[in-house]
């Protein structure tokens, strides 16, 4: 029996999209942040910019034999060793509810959870950083406890503010700047997550960690 | 320095984009016609990647405080520097204190929405993780992070006499693309297209598909058949880039633009190639598009034939500017 295999597509010729098979998981993870990192050193490749179990590899100049690409693409996945990046853990405080977290009583009504078991399992677990994304400084989250898993709003939200802590299906996420969002924000916190002026101007790194702090409950 | 003095809104700032910020989830922005901008500073004999303003609203104007040579390309917007007419895609000079002003555009003959003002030297704004395009999402690059307003001064570099006089064709003309009579952008399918019924699949290639009033530098909505899956599909977040064609539940297709976010989780049913993005990019709200199906090379040559018609307009130039120089 085979594997099933990876599947691959075109975005134009801008990029190509590699995605992984199978569930999303942290090990996958570790071997996308390893393919990123080989497939980053190729020529023609502008770009490999991970996702939640994909690659998008962006390219300077597109091959013109794309199927030998494709090709060592698929034969460098089969070898590849996980790279497990050990980041940092970055504690995030929050204050849950309130003005801060508009949509909290759509979270209760669809878990049938109180307030207090929603912070509980929202700040129980250390979240992995799988990848940046969305918009500057933005972080796609691994980890969240199915328990609090809430649908996406029927009509996006226009403009959520920067700091925004939200549950968008079975993801969680902060916003790291103003914009429209179809997630439910739960809380806010006054972490900057992005800054052009710094060396590193993203605060998260993929292979870092997150832990949401409760700072304050508001009822 | 020139000033704005009359900015009605969503001007911005842009060289040809920031690449390689991604991982850092910053989008490419950059003119949504890359090929009039480019075009622009050839003329100048500017750098193709010099910074100029893109002008997607009308009227517009600005006052230079600097004598400096100036073009404008892109869309065919009647210009004048204090009454007097301008040719378009011509190289101009304006002395200190002479206002400039752009009109809303003439379609009698090319169709196109955007006009780029490139000066001499470039809009000398700082380079921000290697580019001067505006990033509105995360308000930095470009000027202060935001569109012009009435009153801006952008920095700019005097320049010397002109002594040449010269214009070029622009592509709309010289790279024609028209499908059953409408404008068209040729198009590789993407990643769930094989998902999608045989009566979307026809539709995607057959429908003219109409540009919604919101439709911006974010993305194009589009109106049109709706696309239906096969069945429901779920995506995990990934990367996309400017051109994807969005597929939301309702069905009416969404084309991701210059300052769309870099990654999403919406159904893909296609991809404008990045030859063909500069067409799309002046195709005015209201305005219908076709989509013609393209095979890789098909697309690879399109590229060629854009980056063919910057180096003949480069060569054209150096060749008046060698004459001017000898006479």
């Amino acid at each position: 029996m085979s594997e099933p295999r990876p599947r691959l597509s075109l975005l134009g010729t801008s990029a190509l999209l590699f995605e992984a098979p199978g569930e999303t998981d942290h090990e996958t993870q570790a071997m996308i942040w390893a393919l990123s990192k080989e497939v980053q050193s190729w020529d023609g490749v502008r770009e490999a910019v991970p996702g939640m179990n994909n690659l998008m590899i962006n390219f300077s100049v597109p091959p013109r034999a794309l199927e030998r690409w494709e090709a060592r693409l698929q034969d460098t996945w089969r070898t590849i060793k996980p790279l497990p990046l050990q980041g940092r853990l970055i504690e995030i405080p929050v204050i849950y509810g309130g003005e801060g977290g508009p949509h909290i009583d759509d979270v209760i009504a669809h878990t049938g959870l109180s307030i207090d078991e929603i912070v509980t399992i929202h700040s129980a677990p250390i979240y992995p950083v799988y990848a940046l994304g969305s918009h500057p400084g933005y972080c796609y989250l691994g980890g969240m406890d199915a328990r609090i898993a809430t649908p996406r709003r029927k009509v996006p939200v226009l403009k959520i503010p920067g700091g925004a802590v939200s549950i968008g299906g079975n993801q969680t996420g902060v916003s790291a700047s103003d914009g429209p969002s179809g997630w439910n924000t739960i809380g806010t916190t006054k972490m900057e997550f992005f800054n052009v002026e710094r060396d590193s101007p993203a605060l998260l790194a993929p292979g870092d960690s997150v832990k949401f702090v409760v700072q304050e409950v508001r009822r | 320095m020139i000033e704005v003095v009359n900015a009605a809104s969503l001007a911005t700032v842009q060289d040809l984009g920031r690449y390689g910020a991604l991982n850092l989830g910053v989008g490419v922005s950059g003119a949504m016609d890359p090929m009039s901008l480019a075009a622009g500073n050839i003329l100048l004999g500017n750098e193709e990647n010099a910074a100029g303003i893109e002008i997607p609203v009308f009227p517009f104007s600005v006052k230079f405080r600097t004598a400096v040579n100036f073009t404008i390309t892109g869309a065919d917007a009647p210009a004048n520097l204090d009454g007097f007419a301008l040719l378009p895609w011509w190289l101009h000079r304006a002395e200190a204190g002479q206002t400039l002003t752009l009109t809303l555009p003439q379609s009698r003959r090319w169709r196109a929405s955007r006009a780029y003002l490139c000066v001499q030297g470039g809009i000398d704004v700082p380079m921000v993780l290697g580019s001067r395009s505006t990033q509105l999402r995360g308000a930095f690059g470009g000027f202060e992070g935001r569109p012009l307003r009435t009153g801006d001064c952008l920095p700019v570099k005097p320049s010397l006499a002109l002594n040449a006089a010269f214009g070029l064709v622009p592509p709309a003309l010289a790279l024609p693309l028209i499908c059953d009579g409408v404008p068209a952008v040729r198009v590789l399918p993407a990643a769930e297209y094989q998902d999608y019924t045989s009566e979307a699949q026809n539709a995607l290639w057959t429908c003219a598909w109409k540009i919604t009033p919101q439709s911006d530098r974010y993305g194009y909505r589009l109106a049109g058949d709706p696309l239906q899956p096969t069945h429901p599909l779920e995506l995990r977040s990934h990367g996309i880039v400017p051109g994807v064609i969005q597929v939301p539940h309702g069905g009416q297709p969404i084309i991701q633009m210059r300052d769309a976010q870099p990654s999403g989780g919406y159904p893909k049913i296609g991809t404008v190639i990045e030859a063909d993005l500069w067409r799309l990019g002046q195709a005015p709200i209201g305005s219908s598009v076709r989509f013609v199906r393209c095979t890789w090379d098909e697309a690879l040559d399109a590229a060629a034939d854009n980056t063919q018609w910057l180096y003949h307009a480069r060569r054209l130039v150096a060749l008046q500017t060698m004459r001017e120089r000898a006479a």
